[in-house]
Formats: structure tokens, C-alpha cells, sequence
């Protein structure tokens, strides 16, 4: 069980360093896509007995996360006609050095910490932790609004799986609003991106710097 | 039962302004969903309810201390959103009226949960309901300030979920039974495990701190509050900025209960005066009066978190300034947005003489700033000396002279731009706009009354605030 577990956690990891590496937005957002639906499948195998809340959470996440949330964003992203982050601040040669040296350092952080017996041998908390990282390097290091709301989402993915390590005790209807809070958001999120290309003419939001002081 | 009404009754109401046929008597249920509430939330502050101490929701002496101050808040905005929105025709009103309804519930749901989880999911839900309102106006200014709110907002409070996860790590790892609610993780107290604790703070300060805009944190403010509606802006700076605040208070109050107080307490300190710099630099700097107002607002929260970084004295004097700040604050913006609304700009450069052209609102808006800098009659300036009083029993002598200074400054930076705006000959642009959008009445009376409340407050707090304060500090800091 829990080697197949680590095997979904060193996924996502990989995922997080497709995701910085791919100047092309669809890739990045099906490493966001694929990444959420990993992890979105875990509940089903931590949880030791069939549940069926926990089945419908589980569902809604990998729906959620695997076809919503892409699809806002595949539309957002043709309605800009844009297919490409050109001109990142942090260029993506750079940027996967930082991902992958980082994901080297919470792996040999998070034997440093303390864990219970059962955390420790398992990837949770590295992965974890690299894709909050990953989530960082891509909301600071890319200029179009698209790759920067799949910055969020992987930094979003990386809290779900630190949450997992609480799954036995926190209620699932805390889960289920976590979810429903962040579709919402990430809808919301779909609506800017779209009244902004109006405004501006452009999704780059190093042109959105009309506010200052 | 009444714990719950507060936080249905708002949502009835966005539920009905949903379906509501008529954009024209659509804003009527601000006032009277806003009635209602406050009414409910003052029958509860002077007879409070028995707590229940398990459960999830509950009006206990926290909630009893700050959310009556955003009902009262809220019931004046929306007494103005009525004259706002009349003024605003041409734009359906329809989401603007549910959403802000939608908030209050939230914010009351905020305030009363007992859980980090429910508490998270609160806040976060504040924050998306506010978007629509914030880019009202809808012009491509208010969409940059806009997405500006949803990066860095969703950024911080999604850091603040990871440190909520941390502290219930914190209490599994301790061996407790990894239980989010506030009275459980008391309750263990010592044993949480500390290296879990201290993430937890670090994350949940910044998250948190994030929605409440402490520097360096609040880049979003001066922009969502500058393009926001005046009522929007408002209900930001003094409602949504508490729920982050008693948030920050809750988790200060597991984490000094765990053995890290001290630490907590100095980086309060420290987080706080920052932000207070911070604020005075930037107020000396800017010429428009609405940025403005968000540079006061970081500044009151700096005063904030120095406030609950002193102990439970300082605890006090910061709940005493919650009501002072969100009340004056909320006779200051409502102001600023008839004079915007009249002049047509928001800068010093393009705004002059508006004490010609709206002589009201510019003597409620000066009245106000009087208020807001501290000087006495006024509530904050018995809130601010009772920080101050606190900072000197805990013998911090260094962070009163900067807690002083930084006041100093303030004061400058203020009166520079009110004076500016209201003084002088009006220019031909300005005297144009005032006579489409001239006060009304009921423009002047609702930040008139706020500004009434915060003198008596100042002048003769009511001692049922004062027990509600000495009860939630009971609350926080548990003898044991």
C-alpha cells in the first residue's frame, strides 16, 4: 500500500518538474491536471476500508481537479489565443534547476523533522512540500496570467497532500469545503482572466501595472 | 440555535436578493437583512447565550467581542448602499446585493467558528465573495486591482490552510488525536509538538496576516481599496480584516498555551511595527485620497498585531481598537466615496476646494481624519493609549518610542492629502461632476452616525464592551 502511494507522490513530483520546464501552456496545464487526479486518487488508498464518503470525495477531486478546472482553463486559453509563456522572469532552464535542487532539499529537510513512525518512510511530506516549491517558482517566475493560476493549483495540490497526512481525523465535510472552495475560486479566477484579456488586450500581467504609487 | 441564525439570516437574504425582480428596491434588503442582524448580534452582546464549548459554531466571548462592531459596520454601509446604488443605475445590481449579504454571513460564520478548518473555509469564502464587488466599477483598473486581490489573497490563505494542517500534525505528533477544534487543541496545551507549532505560527501569520494586510504582505490593499466602491472598501478594512484578526488571536492563543508565547509575542511586535512603518513611509509618499485610506488601514493593523503581541492587556486595547478602527474607518471611506463620486478623481492633483462643493461630506471626512489619527475625543485614541499603556507594563519601552513615532508620521501623511483635496478653489472638472452626483442625505447621515459611535466610544465606552473585552481576554489567556 504504501509503496504504491510514494509511487503517485514521486509522480506528482515529476509532474512539478515537467511543469516548470514546459514553456507550452497546454503541457502545463495536463502536468496540473494529471498531478491533481494523482492525488486526488490517494484518499482511496490511505483509507484502509471502503468508505463511500470518502469514494464520493475522492471522485469529485479527480473530476474537479482532472477535467473542471483544465477545461475553465483550455477555454480561458483560446479565447486569448495565446499557446506560449515567451518571455518568463525566471527562465525555464533556471527554473528547473531551482525545482529540482529544491525537491533534493525537502527530501533531506523532511528526515530532519520530526514525523510519526508511519509518516516516515513515505514521500508525503517532501512531495508536499516540493509542490508548494514548485507552486512558488511558477506564481513569481511566469508572466502570463494562465501559467500563474497553474502555479496556484500546484501549490494547491501540494496543501491537499500535506492535508492527507490528517485524513483519519479531519472531517470530510471540512474536505469537501476545502473543494468546493477552490473550484469556486479557480472559476472566479477563469472569469478574471477573461475580462482582463477584454480590458487589456493581453493575459501578460507585466502589463497590469497601471496601479502604483 | 441563535449562533446559527446569525450566519442564515444573511444568506436567506442573498438567497432572496438572488430572485429579486426589481433592481430598484433590490438594495432595500441591505438595510433591512442588515437591521435584523445587528439587532440579533447587540441582543447577544448584552445577554450572551450559554457556550457550548464542543461545538463547532459558537457565539463565545471572541465573537461576542468583534462581530457586533461588523454587524454595526455593515447595518451603516448598507443604509448608504441604497443612495449608492441609486446613483449607480445603469449597472444591474443583482450579484452586487447577494454577494454583500453573502459576506456578512460569512463574516459572522468567521467570527463564530471554533474549528481551523470552518475557519479556513470562511475566510477563503470571504475572499471570493468579495471579487465581484471589488471590480463593481468595472473599468480595467478595478480588473488589474482585482486579480492583484486573487493572487496574493488566495496565496496567503491558502498558506494558511498548510499551517492550519501543521497545527493539527502538531497535536497527532504530540499524541493527541489531530482534532482542529480551538478547545481541543488548548486543551493539550504542552503537548503539541512544538517544531509543528512554530510552522504553524509562521504560516498561519503570514496567511492570515496576508487577508489582514500586514506589511509586507499588503500589496493588494492600496489597489482593491483604491478601485473598490466606497461601502466595499469599507466592509474590507473593517469587517473581513477582523476575521483574519481573531483568527490570528485564536491560533496566538494554542500556540502560547503550547510554550512558544514568547515567541509569537515578538514576532507580533515586530510584524506589527513594520507594518506600521511601513505605512507612514507610503502615507508621506501618496496623493490619492482612497490609496490613502488603504495605507491607514495597513497602519491600524500593525497597531493590531502590536496590540495582540503584549499580553492580555495589550489583547484588550487591541479589541477596543477593533471596534474604534472598523467604525471610524467606515465614516472615512463612505466619505471618501461621495467626494470621489463628486469630483470625479482621487488625487490631490485633480481634487481641490471639495469643502465648496460637498461640505458635508468634507467635514465628516476631516472630522474623520482627526478621528482615525488619534486624536482624542475619539475612540481610537483611547484605544491607541491603552496600547501604548500595555507596551509600557511589558517594559517595552523601544517599541512605544517607534510605536509613537510612526503615529507622528502618520499624521503628517494624512492631514497632507485631506487638506489638499478639501482646501483650496475647486477645479472646473471637479464643480462639473458635484453637480451630477450632489450629497444627499442619505450620503451624510450614515458616516455621521459612524463617526457619532466611535466619540462615544471614545468618550464613555459602554461597560457592556468593556466586560465582552475582559471576558474574551479570559477566553485567550486561560488561568489555569
Amino acid at each position: 500500500m504504501n509503496s504504491m502511494v510514494n509511487l503517485l507522490i514521486g509522480l506528482a513530483m515529476g509532474l512539478n518538474l515537467i511543469a516548470l520546464a514546459s514553456s507550452r501552456l497546454p503541457a502545463l496545464i495536463t502536468a496540473m491536471a494529471v498531478q491533481g487526479m494523482a492525488l486526488g486518487a490517494m484518499p482511496l488508498l490511505l483509507e484502509h476500508h471502503f468508505d463511500w464518503m470518502v469514494s464520493l470525495v475522492a471522485v469529485c477531486t479527480i473530476a474537479g481537479k482532472g477535467f473542471v478546472i483544465p477545461y475553465l482553463l483550455r477555454r480561458a486559453m483560446r479565447a486569448a489565443n495565446i499557446e506560449r509563456d515567451m518571455e518568463p522572469t525566471i527562465g525555464y532552464v533556471p527554473s528547473l534547476l531551482l525545482g529540482a535542487g529544491g525537491t533534493i532539499a525537502v527530501v533531506a529537510m523532511a528526515r530532519a523533522l520530526p514525523l510519526l513512525p508511519e509518516h516516515a518512510g513515505s514521500l508525503m511530506v517532501p512531495g508536499a512540500l516540493a509542490s508548494v516549491l514548485t507552486g512558488f517558482v511558477l506564481l513569481i517566475g511566469r508572466t502570463k496570467a494562465i501559467s500563474q493560476v497553474c502555479g496556484y493549483l500546484i501549490l494547491e495540490n501540494g496543501i491537499y497532500l500535506f492535508g492527507l497526512l490528517l485524513i483519519h481525523v479531519t472531517p470530510l465535510f471540512v474536505e469537501a469545503g476545502i473543494l468546493l472552495d477552490l473550484t469556486v475560486g479557480v472559476f472566479v479566477i477563469g472569469i478574471i482572466v477573461d475580462r482582463i484579456q477584454r480590458a487589456f488586450d493581453t493575459l501578460d500581467t507585466r502589463k497590469l501595472t497601471t496601479l502604483h504609487e | 440555535m441563535k449562533p446559527y441564525l446569525l450566519i442564515a439570516l444573511p444568506l436567506a437574504g442573498a438567497v432572496v436578493a438572488a430572485f429579486w425582480p426589481s433592481d430598484r428596491t433590490r438594495p432595500w434588503l441591505l438595510p433591512v437583512v442588515g437591521a435584523l442582524h445587528a439587532a440579533l448580534c447587540i441582543w447577544m452582546l448584552i445577554c450572551p447565550p450559554p457556550l457550548q464549548h464542543d461545538a463547532w459554531l459558537a457565539f463565545d466571548p471572541l465573537a461576542r467581542a468583534v462581530l457586533p462592531a461588523v454587524s454595526l459596520l455593515f447595518l451603516v454601509c448598507a443604509a448608504y448602499g441604497v443612495p449608492y446604488l441609486r446613483t449607480r443605475v445603469e449597472r444591474p445590481n443583482r450579484v452586487f446585493v447577494a454577494l454583500l449579504l453573502t459576506m456578512l454571513g460569512l463574516m459572522s460564520a468567521g467570527h463564530q467558528a471554533r474549528h481551523l478548518g470552518l475557519l479556513w473555509i470562511a475566510t477563503e469564502g470571504v475572499t471570493l465573495a468579495a471579487i465581484p464587488l471589488l471590480h463593481f466599477t468595472g473599468t480595467p483598473h478595478a480588473f488589474e486591482a482585482t486579480w492583484k486581490y486573487l493572487l496574493v489573497g488566495g496565496t496567503g490563505i491558502a498558506l494558511s490552510l498548510l499551517g492550519s494542517f501543521c497545527l493539527g500534525y502538531a497535536s497527532l505528533h504530540g499524541g493527541g488525536n489531530g482534532d482542529l477544534t480551538f478547545t481541543t487543541l488548548m486543551q493539550q496545551g504542552a503537548g503539541l509538538s512544538r517544531p509543528w507549532v512554530l510552522t504553524a505560527w509562521v504560516l498561519v501569520l503570514v496567511g492570515y496576516g496576508t487577508k489582514m494586510g500586514l506589511a509586507p504582505m499588503h500589496t493588494w490593499k492600496p489597489d482593491a481599496y483604491g478601485e473598490a466602491p466606497g461601502i466595499v472598501g469599507a466592509l474590507l478594512a473593517g469587517g473581513v480584516t477582523t476575521v483574519a484578526f481573531t483568527a490570528i488571536l485564536r491560533v496566538h492563543a494554542v500556540v502560547a498555551l503550547a510554550g512558544d508565547g514568547a515567541i509569537a509575542d515578538r514576532t507580533l511586535l515586530a510584524i506589527g511595527l513594520f507594518s506600521m512603518l511601513i505605512a507612514a513611509l507610503f502615507l508621506l509618499g501618496t496623493r490619492d485620497f482612497k490609496r490613502m485610506l488603504a495605507y491607514s488601514s495597513v497602519e491600524h493593523m500593525g497597531i493590531l498585531a502590536v496590540g495582540a503581541g503584549l499580553g492580555a492587556a495589550g489583547v484588550w486595547a487591541a479589541l477596543f481598537h477593533v471596534w474604534a478602527n472598523s467604525l471610524t474607518k467606515g465614516a472615512l471611506f463612505l466619505s471618501a466615496g461621495t467626494i470621489r463620486r463628486a469630483a470625479g478623481a482621487r488625487t490631490m492633483d485633480e481634487v481641490r476646494g471639495m469643502s465648496a462643493l460637498t461640505p458635508y461630506s468634507a467635514a465628516i471626512f476631516v472630522a474623520g481624519m482627526f478621528a482615525v489619527t488619534a486624536c482624542p475625543p475619539f475612540g481610537p485614541f483611547f484605544s491607541e493609549l491603552s496600547v501604548i499603556r500595555a507596551a509600557f507594563e511589558a517594559k517595552h519601552y523601544w517599541a512605544a518610542a517607534m510605536f509613537l513615532g510612526c503615529l507622528l508620521f502618520v499624521f503628517f501623511g494624512i492631514t497632507r492629502v485631506v487638506f489638499a483635496i478639501v482646501d483650496g478653489r475647486p477645479h472646473a472638472r471637479n464643480i462639473e461632476t458635484s453637480r451630477r452626483y450632489a450629497e444627499t442625505l442619505g450620503t451624510i447621515l450614515p458616516p455621521l452616525v459612524l463617526l457619532g459611535i466611535s466619540l462615544w466610544l471614545g468618550i464613555s465606552t459602554p461597560s457592556v464592551l468593556r466586560t465582552a473585552w475582559t471576558e474574551a481576554v479570559a477566553q485567550l489567556f486561560p488561568t489555569p
